[in-house]
């Protein structure tokens, strides 16, 4: 379940993830964040100011993206460093599918200490969700 | 109109302790939907090296979003919320947020800038126990849409 700082190399790939969402994660993650916007969580306030459905997060999406790499590396306190720019919401239909996160990464340079940079790539529906999204985390 | 360059660099009072406790990081864990042994099970986070249940690396939301609601809410920045999108978000760890922690977060300022008519707002939050020990930062941008055009 670990990965070594020896066994990676500038592009290698992670396992590309796929993460479901639905209303109910947002009704969730609303009370557990603190975060009420009821652009979350109510539609008919979502489309009044504009937008095509409620949204996820972006803490919700920027929460599964790291999963791409904690999984990964095994021990979820070895992330250092993590930042995202949000590009696209992520639009969360009231239907018995939702919407679906995937996320893609590579190794994009080895550093000191045993730390690896990943570069990120998440996106919904076809569209980046994530931009300049990049980790550092320390491997064994 | 653009937000006033003399925010640049203010800093705001210290945060009220925030005490972590191992429910709330469990809460927090089955929000974002993530299993992971270390976020719920005492052996476990200590089987990796952690003293107690660890949050996730996002968890500090939770502690950053109390610290800058007070530049969101400074009447005298006078920043428009019903037009504020998320627009970056950073950690850096110094270590995990762990059960047990008693954190305050301390709120700087740190750039204001205008692009394509929006406001763009960038805070950090230095979040430290009561005792002093750094434990993140987090630098968050805001942005509030249209609202630089005068």
């Amino acid at each position: 379940m670990t990965v070594g700082y020896d066994d990676v190399e500038v592009g290698t790939v992670l396992p590309t993830r796929t993460f479901p969402v639905q209303r109910v994660n947002l009704v969730m993650y609303a009370g557990a964040s603190g975060d009420f916007n009821p652009i979350h969580w109510n539609e008919r306030f979502a489309t009044a100011v504009g937008l095509p459905n409620v949204i996820a997060h972006g803490m919700f999406t920027m929460a599964q993206a790291a999963r791409l790499i904690t999984d990964w590396t095994g021990d979820p306190g070895s992330m250092e460093d993590y930042g995202v720019r949000f590009t696209r919401p992520v639009v969360v239909p009231d239907d018995d599918t939702g919407a679906v996160i995937e996320v893609t990464g590579k190794v994009g340079e080895k550093l000191e200490g045993n730390r690896v940079r990943v570069d990120i790539s998440a996106s919904s529906d076809g569209q980046t969700v994530l931009a300049r999204a990049r980790a550092i985390v320390r491997l064994s | 109109m653009p937000l006033d360059q003399s925010f640049v660099g203010r800093k705001y009072p210290p945060t009220p302790p925030y005490e972590v406790s191992r429910e709330k990081i469990r809460e927090f864990a089955d929000a974002i939907g993530d299993p992971h042994p270390a976020y719920r099970d005492v052996e476990a986070a200590r089987a990796l090296g952690h003293p107690d249940v660890i949050a996730p690396p996002t968890f500090g939301i939770v502690l950053s979003m109390r610290a800058s609601a007070q530049v969101v809410g400074d009447p005298d920045l006078g920043l428009d919320y019903s037009k504020v999108v998320h627009g970056e978000q950073r950690f850096v760890a110094t270590r995990p947020v762990r059960a047990g922690d008693r954190l305050t977060a301390t709120v700087t300022v740190e750039s204001i800038r205008v692009a394509a008519g929006n406001d763009l707002i960038t805070t950090r939050g230095d979040v430290a126990t009561v005792d002093g020990e750094p434990v993140f930062t987090a630098y968050a941008t805001l942005v509030a849409r249209g609202t630089a055009r005068s």
